[in-house]
C-alpha cells in the first residue's frame, strides 16, 4: 500500500519540456532513498495547465509543483517524500495560503472549470486499465449491455442533449437514431481524433490522459447502433496519443472488455486503429472514411449521409473524441444530470485550448454559456505584459473573431454562430493590440490555401485568391474595390465548395471584415497598419531626441542599416532596413519607433 | 470480462489506490512527525503501519501524511490525530503496534487511547 501518490504529467506539452526524465529521476531517487514500496509515482495526462508545465502533484497533501526542473528532484524526495517539508519554492504560486496550500480547485484557474470529458485526464494512470476501472469505467458499458435496449441508451443521449463537439454541433441522439434506423448487415462507429485546427488540442489529451473513456463510448455506440465494428482515425502526428491507444486496446481486450461476448450479453464489439497522414480535410467526414478505406482523402457530396452510406458504403457514425468522452457520464449520471449543466440548446460542457496572449496558456473545461471574460480574464488569468485585449479567434481556420465589444457573449453554439464565428473544435486563441486583424486572416487563409485537398474549384483557386487579394492589402496596395471583391468572392466560396473546409474557409475574413473593416480600410486608404505588424507598411525611426548615441543599435543591425557616431544620434536607411526590429529591441531608451 | 460484478471487484480493488488522490472534506487527519529526529526515532515504520491499517480496514476519509519536526523530539515518534471538529490528540513514543491500536480504537470507534497520549508520557 502506497502512502504517497507523485503524479507527474505525461502529455505532449509537459514531456516536451522534459517530463519524462523528471519521472526517471523521481524513480531513480525514490529508489536511492528505499522509498519505493511507499510512494507510487505515476504518469498521468494533461492537467490543463500548460503554461506553467512540467507539472506534479503530490498526494495525499495535494502540493502541486509547477515548472519543476530535473535538478529539482532529489530536493523533492529529501525534503517532501522523506522528511515531509513542502518544497515552498516549487508551489504554484496560486495555491500557496499563508499556513496551509490552498486545494487546486479553489484557485481561479479550476474554480469556474467543470470537468467532464477530462475528469480523468491528470488524475489517473492512462496506461493502466484499473486506474480507469477505479473511476467507475466500463461502468456504463456494462450497465448498457446488461440491462438497457439499444433504443434505451439513444434516447439518454438524446434526451441529454449532446451535440457534436467536433464543431458543427449536431445533436449526437439524433445521429446515433439515424443509424440506428439503417438496416444493414453490416454497420461502423468511426471516431474522429483528426484533429487538426491550429491551437486545438483538448482531442489529443483526452487520448493522452483518458483512452478508456472513448473506447468505452465507441462501444456503447455500436451496441446503440447495431455495429462491431469501430475505428478510430487519429493523427501519426500525436505519437503518445497513438501508443496510449494501443495501450488501451490491448488491455481492454485481455480483460474481455473488447472483442467477443462482452459481459457475456452477446455482443461483439473491435476497434481498429488506423494512422492519418496529417491532411487538414481528413477531419471532414466523408474524407476521413475515405482515408480510412485506403483512398486519397477527399471528400464527397452529401447526400447521402454517413448515417446511410458511410464507411465501406455501410452506414456508419463519426463522432469526435470530445463527444464520446462525455458518454459514458451521461449514461451513468443520466440525462438530466447532463443538461443541468450549460445553456438550453447546449447542454454540458466545453473544452477550450487557451493559446495566444494569455497568461495560463492551456486547457480548460467548462459549462457551455461561460461569459469569454469570463474565460479570458479569469481563468485564464488575462492578457500579460498588461497588454489590452482585443479579440478572440474561436473555431481556427473554419470560425471567426470575437471582438472586445462581445466579450460578454456567453459562448454556445449558437451565439458564436450569431456572431459569425463557430464553436470549431475549441481553440481559443486570444490577441492583444500588437496583432494585425488582416494578417491573422491571411494567416488562416494561407493555412486553407495550403490544406485545401483541389477537388472543387471553389475552395482550391477561389481560396487562392482571396489570399492574392489580402497579400496585395498588407503590402499596402490594396484598393477599395478589392476589399468588395475579397467580401463578394467569399460569400461565392461560402455557397460553392463542396465540403466543410471549402464552405468555411473565408470565415476569418468576413468575420474580421465585420468587425475590424477599419483597419482594412487604413492598410488601403493611408497606407498604415495600425498594429504595427505588416512588414511593408512600416518604417523604423530613431526619435534624436531621445537617442544617447550608445551605438547598440547599429551593432545588432544585421544589414548595417544604421548609423552615427558615438554620444550623437544616429540614423536608419530606410532603403536597406529589412524591418526586423531587432534595434527596438535593444535600445534601452525607447528612442526607436515603428510608425 | 464476463459478469458486472467481476467489474466490480477489480474496481474495488484499484479504487483503494486511486482513493488517495481526491480532496476528501472533513477527513480524519493523521500526522506523523517524520523531520530526523522522527525518522532517527522509528517514524518510518509507524507511518507505515498507518496507511496499512487503514488501507486493510478500508477507511476511505482518512489522509495520512509527514509533517516537520514540532520541537518535542524527546518523544518522538509523534503523531497527531485531528478529527474533523474536535481538538487534535497527540501521541508520543509511538510504534507500529500502537499504530494499529490508534487506528482502532480512536479513528474507528472515537475512543482517543488515553496511555500513549502526551499527556501520559509527560
Amino acid at each position: 500500500m502506497y502512502r504517497s501518490n507523485v503524479l507527474v504529467c505525461g502529455g505532449t506539452g509537459c514531456t516536451s519540456s522534459h517530463s519524462e526524465q523528471i519521472i526517471e529521476e523521481l524513480k531513480k531517487q525514490i529508489a536511492a532513498k528505499g522509498l519505493e514500496k511507499e510512494v507510487n509515482v505515476v504518469r498521468t495526462g494533461c492537467f490543463g495547465l500548460c503554461a506553467l508545465g512540467p507539472i506534479m502533484i503530490v498526494y495525499p497533501e495535494g502540493c502541486f509543483y509547477s515548472m519543476v526542473k530535473v535538478e529539482d528532484i532529489p530536493e523533492i524526495v529529501e525534503e517532501h517524500l522523506l522528511k515531509g517539508r513542502i518544497v515552498t519554492r516549487l508551489l504554484y504560486q496560486e495555491t500557496v495560503a499563508e499556513d496551509t496550500i490552498k486545494s487546486l480547485n479553489h484557485t481561479p484557474f479550476y474554480e469556474k472549470q467543470r470537468r467532464v470529458a477530462l475528469r480523468n485526464c491528470g488524475v489517473i494512470n492512462p496506461e493502466a486499465i484499473d486506474e480507469y476501472i477505479a473511476m467507475d469505467g466500463y461502468a456504463a458499458l456494462g450497465k448498457v449491455v446488461t440491462e438497457m435496449t439499444p433504443d434505451e441508451v439513444i434516447k439518454v443521449v438524446l434526451d441529454s442533449g449532446l451535440r457534436g463537439r467536433g464543431g458543427a454541433g449536431f445533436p449526437t441522439g439524433r445521429k446515433w437514431a439515424m443509424a440506428a434506423a439503417n438496416k444493414a448487415d453490416q454497420k461502423y462507429v468511426c471516431c474522429n481524433a483528426d484533429e487538426g485546427d491550429p491551437g486545438a488540442f483538448m482531442d489529443r489529451s483526452v487520448l493522452e490522459g483518458d483512452p478508456h473513456a472513448v473506447l468505452e463510448a465507441m462501444a456503447i455506440a455500436g451496441y446503440a447502433i447495431g455495429a462491431n465494428q469501430g475505428y478510430i482515425y487519429v493523427r501519426a502526428e500525436y505519437p503518445i496519443a497513438v501508443k496510449r491507444l494501443q495501450i488501451a486496446l490491448d488491455q481492454a481486450h485481455e480483460y474481455g472488455l473488447l472483442g467477443k461476448n462482452i459481459f457475456n450479453s452477446g455482443f461483439d464489439f473491435d476497434i481498429g486503429l488506423r494512422l492519418g497522414a496529417g491532411a487538414f480535410v481528413c477531419g471532414e467526414e466523408t474524407a476521413l472514411m475515405t482515408s480510412i478505406e485506403g483512398k486519397r482523402g477527399e471528400p464527397h457530396p452529401r447526400p447521402p449521409y454517413p448515417a446511410v452510406k458511410g464507411l465501406f458504403g455501410k452506414p456508419t457514425i463519426l463522432n469526435n473524441v470530445e463527444t464520446y468522452a462525455n458518454i459514458a457520464q451521461i449514461i451513468l449520471k443520466g440525462a438530466d444530470w447532463f443538461r443541468s449543466m450549460g445553456t438550453e440548446k447546449s447542454a454540458g460542457t466545453k473544452v477550450f485550448a487557451l493559446g495566444g496572449k494569455i497568461k495560463h496558456t492551456g486547457l480548460v473545461e467548462v459549462p457551455m454559456g461561460t461569459t469569454l471574460r469570463e474565460i479570458v480574464e479569469e481563468i485564464g488569468g488575462g492578457i500579460p505584459n498588461g497588454k489590452k485585449f482585443k479579440a478572440a479567434q474561436t473555431g481556427g481556420p473554419s470560425g471567426g473573431c470575437i471582438p472586445a465589444s462581445h466579450l460578454d457573449i456567453k459562448i454556445d453554439y449558437d451565439n458564436l454562430l450569431e456572431i459569425g464565428s463557430m464553436m470549431g473544435s475549441g481553440g481559443l486563441i486570444v490577441m492583444d493590440e500588437t496583432t494585425c486583424m488582416v494578417d491573422i486572416a491571411k494567416f488562416f487563409l494561407e493555412f486553407t490555401v495550403d490544406e485545401s485537398c483541389g477537388k472543387c474549384t471553389p475552395c482550391r483557386i477561389g481560396t487562392k485568391r482571396l489570399l492574392e487579394i489580402l497579400d496585395k492589402i498588407t503590402k499596402g496596395e490594396g484598393t477599395m474595390e478589392d476589399i468588395d471583391r475579397l467580401e463578394e468572392l467569399c460569400y461565392y466560396i461560402k455557397d460553392n465548395a463542396l465540403c466543410g473546409l471549402g464552405q468555411t474557409a473565408p470565415n476569418p475574413v468576413l468575420s474580421t471584415l465585420r468587425f475590424f473593416r477599419d483597419e482594412y480600410e487604413a492598410h488601403v486608404k493611408e497606407h498604415r497598419c495600425p498594429a504595427g505588424v505588416c512588414k511593408s507598411l512600416l518604417r523604423y525611426v530613431i526619435v534624436a531626441d531621445k537617442c544617447r548615441g550608445c551605438t547598440a543599435c547599429s551593432r545588432v543591425c544585421p544589414v548595417g542599416a544604421i548609423s552615427g557616431t558615438v554620444k550623437n544620434p544616429h540614423t536608419i536607411d530606410t532603403s536597406k532596413c529589412i524591418k526586423c526590429g531587432a534595434c527596438m529591441e535593444k535600445c534601452k531608451f525607447d528612442a526607436i519607433i515603428k510608425e | 470480462m464476463k459478469s458486472l460484478a467481476e467489474l466490480q471487484a477489480i474496481r474495488d480493488r484499484a479504487r483503494s489506490q486511486v482513493n488517495i488522490r481526491e480532496e476528501k472534506s472533513n477527513a480524519v487527519r493523521v500526522l506523523v512527525g517524520m523531520a530526523t529526529c522522527g525518522i532517527a526515532a522509528g517514524a518510518r515504520p509507524v507511518l507505515n503501519a498507518f496507511v496499512d491499517e487503514v488501507a486493510k480496514r478500508e477507511l476511505k476519509n482518512v489522509t495520512i501524511t509527514q509533517t516537520g519536526c514540532i520541537g518535542i523530539c524527546q518523544y518522538e515518534p509523534v503523531v497527531e490525530v485531528i478529527m474533523p471538529n474536535q481538538e487534535k490528540v497527540t501521541y508520543v513514543k509511538m510504534t507500529p503496534e500502537k499504530a494499529v491500536r490508534v487506528v482502532n480504537d480512536h479513528i474507528v470507534n472515537g475512543n482517543v487511547v488515553t496511555e500513549f497520549t502526551i499527556g501520559a508520557n509527560s
